[in-house]
């Protein structure tokens, strides 16, 4: 079976989450892997969100605020301006692909922009291929028979 | 009424929790007195089949440090959890992976490679790797095997409580003692399952002394390249002061010695994610909006994933660094 990318999308209240309403309601077509989360604003998404999602399944995150200028709390969005690169360094760091975050703006009245940016970034994870972190879960029953096999002493 | 008993054990660890425990000073006395110690391979003279005859829960409680990083560590974290009533994970290696799970940027693989090949000091002409399983004359031979991935306590058996820090501070350690004899002399009730004992449930800038301003960065800076101020934050100064990010309990100590606070006590209540809660923090104080010039600082925080989870590698959401062939 082809993979499909499972994707996790923060979208601001303000201009994003609007701008994805507008591209459903004037029937623009992109793809369905992203899973939208609406947020109060970008300036809200903690680098634990987006840690938590690519741990537990999530292949990429995308995180969308107003563009710089227009945030509705004033500056908001730049925090996460500034939270996005550190955290893609973080990533980067730790040896998982950079691309796999992703920071766009998108406006309330950037419907098609949202469908491209969708489209654009479930192409660009689907090229990257799944996120299967290695040795995540603690695997009870193998450290259990590495013990078994060893015998002696460490039974 | 007997005594209780009380078990002390190291796991993957540097001695130093031990140490802490000694610098309780004549408070170790009155544990010895209190106590029955039953098991601390530190300072006393104690085998595990000691404890393997043992009754089950019957060590009322354990101090467990070190993280788990080996078949032996495994089993002894098991066997300590059957016989002990109460088990608790005592400093930052067993609560948080510490800088036992710093190997979790690596792989066995290659640390074997380096230590065993690589390393300038090293003759193997043979490449001789060490067998967990050898036959010799004298019969069979075993050795623990090292694990790829390094675990913390609460990963592989189930903890009631947790005692931070790199080492736990001897006041804070007094301070448990204190409210465990309380209990066990008095009949208290126990604090919830999982309770974070001898610490501060909030930040280590609650602690701090010095002098808080609008933080404001433009560049992060090296302790041996300034000579800090003694009175302002040394984060507003440009250093990486992990305080933010860190439980408080230990009084600041760091800080106060001009030092940036380096992460021992692990990450706050409520936070899961130390190194995150950093990037978070560090997002909101950078003062720039140009993207160029935000890259060109964040560039300048020396060894980001190093520093951020120094102590908490092994319990941070990604557990582990993701090593392709």
């Amino acid at each position: 079976m082809s993979f499909e990318p499972n994707l996790v999308g923060f979208l601001c209240n303000w201009c994003s989450y609007t701008g994805a309403d507008l591209a459903g309601t004037a029937r623009i077509k992109y793809p369905p892997n992203l899973k939208v989360i609406r947020v109060m604003c970008s300036g809200r998404v903690d680098p634990n969100f987006i840690l938590e999602a690519l741990a537990h399944g999530a292949d990429g995150v995308l995180v969308c605020g107003c563009h710089p200028g227009d945030c509705h709390y004033v500056e908001g969005n730049y925090k996460c301006q500034r939270r996005l690169p550190i955290t893609r360094m973080l990533l980067g760091e730790m040896g998982i692909d950079p691309r796999r975050v992703r920071l766009e703006w998108v406006s309330a009245s950037e419907g098609v922009r949202f469908g491209q940016v969708v489209s654009e970034f479930t192409e660009e994870i689907r090229s990257l291929g799944p996120l299967a972190l290695q040795e995540w879960a603690f695997d009870a029953a193998a450290a259990d028979a590495q013990l078994a096999h060893q015998g002696g002493d460490h039974a | 009424m007997p005594k209780p008993k009380l078990g002390l054990y190291w796991a993957a660890s540097c001695g130093g929790c031990e140490i802490a425990v000694l610098d309780t000073e004549l408070k170790v006395l009155e544990i010895a007195d209190f106590f029955d110690i039953v098991f601390w391979p530190c300072a006393m003279d104690f085998k595990y089949d000691d404890v393997r005859a043992l009754a089950d829960g019957e060590i009322t409680l354990t101090l467990f440090n070190g993280a788990i990083r080996s078949s032996e560590n495994y089993e002894m974290a098991k066997l300590m959890r059957a016989k002990s009533t109460v088990l608790c994970a005592f400093g930052s290696c067993a609560a948080d992976g510490c800088i036992p799970g710093l190997a979790n940027f690596t792989s066995l693989e290659a640390i074997e490679r380096y230590v065993y090949d690589e390393s300038p000091s090293t003759v193997n002409p043979e490449h001789i790797r060490p067998q967990p399983v050898w036959d010799v004359p004298e019969g069979t031979l075993r050795l623990p095997q090292l694990w790829n991935t390094v675990r913390t306590l609460p990963q592989v058996v189930d903890v009631d409580y947790i005692i931070p820090g790199c080492p736990p501070q001897p006041d804070q350690i007094k301070a448990v003692v204190d409210a465990v004899v309380d209990i066990l002399k008095n009949g208290k009730p126990l604090p919830p399952k999982g309770t974070v004992l001898g610490a501060d449930p909030r930040a280590c800038c609650e602690e701090c002394p010095r002098k808080r301003d609008v933080k404001k960065i433009r560049a992060f800076v090296r302790p041996h390249e300034v000579v800090p101020d003694p009175e302002i934050c040394l984060l507003e100064q440009g250093l990486i002061c992990m305080g933010p990010a860190t439980r408080g309990g230990c009084g600041a100590k760091c800080v106060k010695a001009g030092v940036p606070c380096r992460g021992c006590y692990g990450p706050p209540a409520g936070v899961h994610d130390q190194g995150a809660k950093m990037a978070s923090a560090l997002g909101g104080v950078i003062d720039s909006t140009d993207p160029e010039e935000i890259e060109r600082i964040i560039a300048g925080i020396p060894d980001l994933v190093g520093t951020f989870y120094r102590f908490s590698l092994p319990a941070s959401t990604l557990r582990r660094r993701q090593v392709r062939p």
